[in-house]
């Protein structure tokens, strides 16, 4: 009989003792496991599956490159509460990302990089480690560095606020896998721009310095939002095949949201243009910043060093 | 066959107990049953056994850990095809940590959430701290303060007591 179910009573004074006394589920580590493990990923009747493999590339690398931009505050932000809590987001998101990228995968196998024969990675990892940044799908704000607290606050606004607009609608996709993690991430979407809009708040209200930073932050990333309301060709197909979300439709909404945050800022929009895309493609065709190659630079290194690495 | 359909209840039985031992690894006083992870027992073919669980949050870094622990105490209970598959809708809600959880989270100093929110339409957003009626685990003081939405894990938030002045840990609404 193993011995992890059976526990001894706690020990109050130590917050290890539960976890210590029955250590031996650590001991066998996190191995891979399927994400997806058991559930039915067939594409839907009269759904494209390219379509719906690629839908689901844009959704999880906007998710995995800000992810990867949250985590870069681990131990860095202005106090632990804020470390914990932009750590916690960015896991939530990597669970999304996780998810999204497995379904991806799942729908079209083409996508995977390929590696070594006999390779153990599985398939989310290899499309997060082994893509080069002109394949990655993610909208270009995700990408930006982070700049101060203030403008990490103002970017995770911006993004929460529409993703969790389009995941709202999402959770009535056709596509039921697509459907479950839009419902799950919703929940965690809620408390992502709870977050964020408090703190918006907090700073522009809060002393001079604090405010002259959000209205900076804010213009820097505001030339990458209109991107976001874009419709590209995928999400046309997939908005019309009922399984995705055709992202101008949430325009209206997300504006609302946002309008409701500035005025309780007492802060302008700021009057700045939409960034170009380069030789018109932007984000959701592979066209990026070069800011996207340093951060996969860094994410990647370790698991293209260890293409056989089991983790 | 009267027989057969009986001895097939007798080893569900049997399955559901080893599976309903399993404890959370991040919180070890609750087990997966009581957190509502664990959402199903079934056999399957000649022998077989399949457990459903639902992750708690997307991202929730304890999945892997928690098939572990289920794959091997069924396999303890003499099950040897065992297979764990992941449940994603519907989505986790706090409201499944069952009456016996939420009372080993109190006792083990985590505060129980309350309700999960209703939704209808459109998620409004908030920009004022989430209003909860908490009570301090140790002391059972009302007057506690919200430190962070956010806590040592994806499903925590953290407060502090104003009597006793102990941080503590509340599973929040979700």
């Amino acid at each position: 009989m193993s011995d992890v179910q059976t526990h001894e009573p706690d020990d109050h004074e130590s917050a290890y003792s539960g976890l210590l006394v029955n250590d031996a589920h650590w001991a066998f580590g996190t191995d891979f496991e399927d994400p997806l493990a058991g559930v039915d990923t067939t594409v839907p009747d009269g759904v494209d599956a390219k379509a719906l493999a690629a839908y689901c590339l844009m959704l999880g690398d906007d998710a995995l490159v800000l992810s990867q931009r949250l985590a870069e505050w681990c131990s860095n932000a202005p106090d632990l509460e804020e470390d914990i809590a932009l750590a916690n987001i960015a896991l939530d998101l990597l669970g999304q990302a996780r998810l999204l990228l497995a379904r991806a995968a799942a729908a079209d196998p083409d996508l995977v990089p390929a590696l070594p024969e006999g390779s153990p990675v599985p398939d989310e990892d290899r499309l997060a480690f082994f893509r080069n940044d002109a394949q990655f799908r993610n909208v270009r704000l995700t990408e930006l560095p982070n700049g101060d607290f203030a403008e990490t606050i103002a970017r995770v606004l911006l993004f929460s606020t529409w993703r969790l607009a389009v995941f709202e609608r999402l959770s009535h996709s056709r596509d039921a896998v697509l459907a479950a993690v839009a419902a799950k991430g919703a929940k965690e979407l809620t408390y992502h721009r709870d977050f964020a809009g408090r703190w918006f708040v907090t700073l522009a209200r809060g002393t001079e310095e604090s405010r002259r930073r959000l209205v900076h932050g804010l213009g820097e990333i505001w030339p990458l939002w209109p991107e976001l309301f874009e419709t590209h060709d995928v999400e046309h197909v997939v908005a019309k095949a009922g399984v995705g979300v055709d992202p101008a439709e949430v325009a209206a909404e997300v504006e609302v949201v946002i309008e409701q945050v500035l005025a309780a800022s007492g802060v302008d929009r700021p009057q700045r243009g939409g960034l170009a895309g380069v030789q018109g493609r932007k984000g959701r065709d592979g066209g990026h910043t070069e800011h996207l190659s340093r951060v996969l630079t860094e994410m990647q290194v370790t698991a293209r060093a260890h293409p056989q690495g089991q983790w | 066959m009267v027989i057969a359909v009986l001895h097939r209840e007798e080893v569900l039985a049997r399955a559901w107990a080893a599976a309903s031992r399993v404890v959370d690894p991040e919180l070890p006083m609750l087990t997966l049953l009581d957190l509502g992870v664990l959402r199903d027992v079934g056999l399957e073919g000649a022998g077989g056994v399949v457990a459903a669980i639902t992750p708690t949050y997307s991202g929730c870094p304890a999945m892997a850990t928690m098939r572990d622990d289920l794959v091997r105490s069924l396999q303890a209970a003499g099950f040897d095809d065992v297979r764990v598959r992941v449940q994603l809708d519907p989505a986790w809600t706090t409201d499944w940590i069952t009456p016996t959880g939420r009372a080993a989270l109190t006792a083990a100093g985590i505060s129980a959430p309350g309700p999960a929110p209703y939704r209808d339409g459109p998620v409004v957003l908030q920009l004022t701290p989430t209003r909860r009626s908490l009570r301090c685990p140790r002391c059972a003081s009302s007057e506690v303060e919200l430190t962070s939405e956010f806590g040592s894990t994806a499903c925590k938030a953290m407060y502090q007591c104003q009597r006793c002045l102990e941080p503590f840990d509340h599973v929040k609404e979700i």
